[in-house]
């Protein structure tokens, strides 16, 4: 028994370690190093170097019975890991690694010893660091069940608002954002308070709610949903009144990529037809305002915004269904192939310099029309917002009315299985045709309002990354899930957006995410409900069957 | 006139042939049972019938007009829904929303009518919602309308697929093993079900069985396909005593040395004689 805990810790400690090594060589650890979260000494990447600790310790230990062994178990792995982060900070310090790792300088052998001094006291701080971590990060995970979730969260919001002072600070009133705020990050004053209230409200979420919750389920229903969904409107209505104008900008764009992900969870999430070219459409819709707008094009029609966007949505859906017929038989693999050729092709054909004299080429189309009211013309990201707002709610609304329809319920028989649907009267022709077209024509709207807003297309902005990107959101939602589109898009958008200058790290942190989604929450953030409540089922079905096998000396 | 007829029928694949000049004829409101030894063409029948495989000779006629080679959505709106050997149910949605999806020809609402929840969508939806339930409580299985699909035991996933089927409201019941993999209690209850079938929902049902119990104790008429070829047909007696029927499951010559009778009855014991 100790052995095999003493083995798995030291593993777990070597795994975490190349980790940590990892991160630092591809320049992780460096980059964050300037980034100031917390007073004057911790840095982003000092609370990377610990979160990989922790980490390491928590998954060394987390399977084993007994608290001691646990934390045992997490103070060896916590050791190892920093073992092997004092071997690298020694290595880059004498020996030149900087042909291959780049990123080998001594700052970031600094950085490891957590900026102490070259020496042994620099490396024993390392290591009790490690140990620390390992412990701490085990005890909490021993604590009874809302604790460790509640603390964890008001670390991680801590932490959330000493990364965004840039974004949060001009937001507040001056007098609390100098209490709160340095020059960087979050003062030592100001993390306390600001953990401290973070304590309060989720202690009050962990443990207040799930005693409200039975009471607020018995209001009856009508007043209790109109209430919410009128509080969360007036919320969303309210952000253009504070957030600036990068905020506003950084809503518009999640906005841009919610309509996407409502679009493609109709073809993917509910008809199960993996399309990889989803981008096409953005284009097809953007490009299509931008032509019918734009006063640069020679033969152009110089139309108003208001009547471009019907025709862009009508011009979209009519590509969904030419994208859909020749696709029709081809399922899974191949379907994604194809569609990811297809948005390939509309990227080029834009590119392109034979259709230059219409579609301009690499150069593309600018000074594309505004939306006009009368007199009022939506040109500020602030009130473009609510342009964008109606058009997400309007997608919205129109994924339940068809999720709840005979026309969804045809969608998820063909995912499910084709063949039983066809005989179930179901057209296979129609639902898929009408799949591609009706989420085609959520991402033209999508497609028709950046390019309004941002007032020029070029081709660039229509990479496959942007395909990636909806499908990756899709995922890490959960698939079929429309609260889980608008939380993929903020994760996987609005964060990016306000932490740009890490951007170039974005896909391996991607990577990373969408790994850790397929281990731990297959079904995405925010399951759609039968998907839930099939897991639920599952594990109910299982608790009964156990103790039958024990009596009868099974298993 | 039968409801539900095949002529000359005859499907292959490349040089195998998996129903040759088949002719078969389903009167209404009888229990009609194919048997054959594995291999013998049985679900390549209903496969042509249900449209998912082309004939390469001879007709099929559903109450007089032929079907054969029409798409399989419009040969389930006609009015000939199926069951499958292996259970094949939308495993991941609820036990309603696979009876809804059956029900799915007979809502007449637009899809403008969808997208603004209009009267007429939320009266159709209503209704659709009560058959539903109704079907559901039919087969046994009311109370488990928000289970999904997959977390179902055996034996009421089987019966969600014929509610499934039912909610086609069809005229011909095309069943694939219905039986397969159950108890002698279990059978019994189906058996029982599928008289009701056709007594209280006035159905033709068109059987795949290779529980021979079974076939002799519900079946109208019994057809016995081999190799592709029709060899017998008539009442569960008369198909019982046939020669060529015992030949074909116990190999030539088998018929000459043993009474006929038995010989059925003991293949009957081999399958279902062990606990």
């Amino acid at each position: 028994m100790t052995s095999r805990l003493v083995r798995r810790a030291i593993l777990s400690g070597i795994v975490g370690g190349f980790a940590i090594w990892h991160v630092s060589l591809v320049g992780l650890v460096p980059a964050f190093a300037g980034r100031r979260l917390i007073g004057e000494t911790i840095t982003f990447s000092y609370v990377l170097l610990v979160a990989f600790l922790a980490l390491t310790a928590f998954v060394a230990a987390r399977r084993f019975p007994g608290a001691l062994a646990r934390v045992a178990t997490g103070a060896v792995a916590g050791i190892v890991a920093s073992l092997m982060m004092v071997l690298l900070s020694v290595v880059i310090t004498h020996v030149n690694l900087r042909a291959i790792f780049l990123n080998a300088t001594p700052e970031l052998a600094r950085v490891l010893r957590f900026g102490a001094a070259d020496g042994t006291t620099g490396l024993l701080q390392t290591l009790a660091i490690g140990l620390v971590s390992g412990v701490l990060a085990t005890l909490l995970a021993s604590l009874p069940t809302p604790w460790p979730r509640t603390l964890v969260s008001a670390a991680f919001t801590t932490l959330l608002l000493g990364l965004l002072r840039d974004v949060v600070g001009p937001l507040l009133p001056r007098t609390i954002t100098t209490f709160l705020y340095g020059p960087a990050g979050l003062t030592v004053q100001g993390a306390i308070v600001v953990l401290a209230v973070a304590l309060l409200l989720f202690s009050a979420r962990w443990f207040l709610v799930p005693q409200i919750a039975p009471a607020w389920a018995r209001l009856p229903e009508a007043p209790r949903k109109v209430g919410s969904s009128a509080f969360l409107l007036l919320f969303l209505a309210s952000i253009p009144l504070w957030a600036g104008l990068f905020l506003s900008n950084v809503a518009n764009f999640v906005g841009f990529y919610i309509l996407m992900g409502l679009g493609l969870n109709l073809v993917l999430g509910f008809a199960g037809l993996l399309d990889l070219g989803y981008v096409a459409f953005f284009a097809v819709g953007a490009y299509t305002m931008a032509v019918l707008t734009s006063p640069e094009l020679p033969h152009g029609p110089q139309l108003s915004f208001w009547v471009a966007l019907p025709i862009a949505i009508v011009a979209t859906i009519i590509s969904g269904v030419l994208i859909g017929l020749p696709v029709l038989r081809m399922r899974g693999d191949y379907l994604a192939i194809a569609t990811l050729g297809f948005g390939e092709i509309v990227r080029l054909l834009v590119l392109s310099d034979w259709l230059k004299p219409y579609l301009g080429g690499a150069q593309g189309i600018t000074r594309i029309a505004r939306p006009e009211i009368g007199d009022w013309r939506i040109a500020s990201p602030q009130s473009f917002f609510y342009l964008v707002l109606i058009a997400c709610l309007a997608g919205w609304f129109l994924s339940i009315a068809l999720r709840d329809s005979r026309f969804g319920r045809a969608w998820f028989a063909i995912r499910e299985d084709e063949f039983v649907a066809q005989a179930m009267g179901i057209n296979r022709v129609i639902g898929k045709l009408s799949a591609f077209a009706i989420g085609a024509s959520l991402g033209g709207v999508s497609g028709a309002l950046f390019a309004s807003l941002v007032s020029s297309v070029v081709p660039a902005s229509f990479s496959l990354l942007v395909s990636i990107n909806v499908v990756a959101l899709l995922v890490l939602g959960g698939m079929g899930s429309l609260p889980g589109v608008v939380v993929g898009a903020l994760a996987l958008v609005g964060l990016p957006e306000l932490l740009r200058e890490f951007q170039e790290y974005r896909l391996l942190v991607y990577g990373a995410i969408l790994i850790a989604m397929m281990i731990f929450r297959p079904a995405g953030l925010l399951p759609e409900r039968v998907h839930r409540r099939e897991l639920e089922e599952a594990v109910e079905a299982e608790r009964e069957v156990a103790p039958a096998e024990i009596a009868t000396g099974r298993g | 006139m039968p409801l539900l007829e095949t002529r000359r029928l005859t499907k292959r694949f490349g040089g195998l042939v998996a129903l040759r000049d088949v002719d078969l004829a389903v009167e209404e409101r009888t229990i009609h049972s194919v048997i054959g030894p594995n291999g013998a063409g049985k679900t390549t029948l209903f496969n042509c019938i249900t449209g998912f495989l082309v004939p390469d000779g001879g007709d099929i006629l559903f109450d007089g007009t032929s079907i054969a080679g029409l798409r399989p959505d419009l040969v389930a709106r006609l009015g000939i829904a199926r069951t499958y050997q292996n259970i094949r149910l939308f495993k991941h949605l609820t036990a309603l929303q696979n009876v809804l999806i059956g029900l799915h020809p007979h809502l007449k609402y637009t899809l403008v009518d969808a997208i603004f929840r209009t009267p007429r969508f939320r009266r159709v939806e209503r209704e659709a919602q009560r058959e539903a339930e109704e079907l559901l409580a039919f087969v046994g299985l009311a109370g488990r309308e928000l289970t999904i699909a997959a977390n179902l035991p055996y034996g009421d996933q089987r019966r969600l697929e014929i509610a499934r089927a039912l909610a086609l409201r069809p005229r011909v019941l095309l069943l694939d093993e219905p039986t397969a993999g159950m108890n002698p209690q279990e059978t019994q209850e189906m058996i029982d079900f599928i008289r009701m079938l056709r007594d209280q929902r006035q159905l033709t049902i068109l059987l795949i069985e290779h529980d021979m119990k079974v076939v002799m104790t519900i079946s109208d008429v019994v057809t016995v396909l081999d190799f592709g070829e029709k060899i017998s047909e008539g009442t569960p007696d008369e198909v019982r005593r046939d020669p060529r029927v015992i030949e074909a499951y116990l190999g030539r010559g088998a018929a000459s040395g043993l009474s006929q009778p038995s010989i059925v009855e003991q293949r009957e014991a081999g399958q279902h004689g062990a606990p």
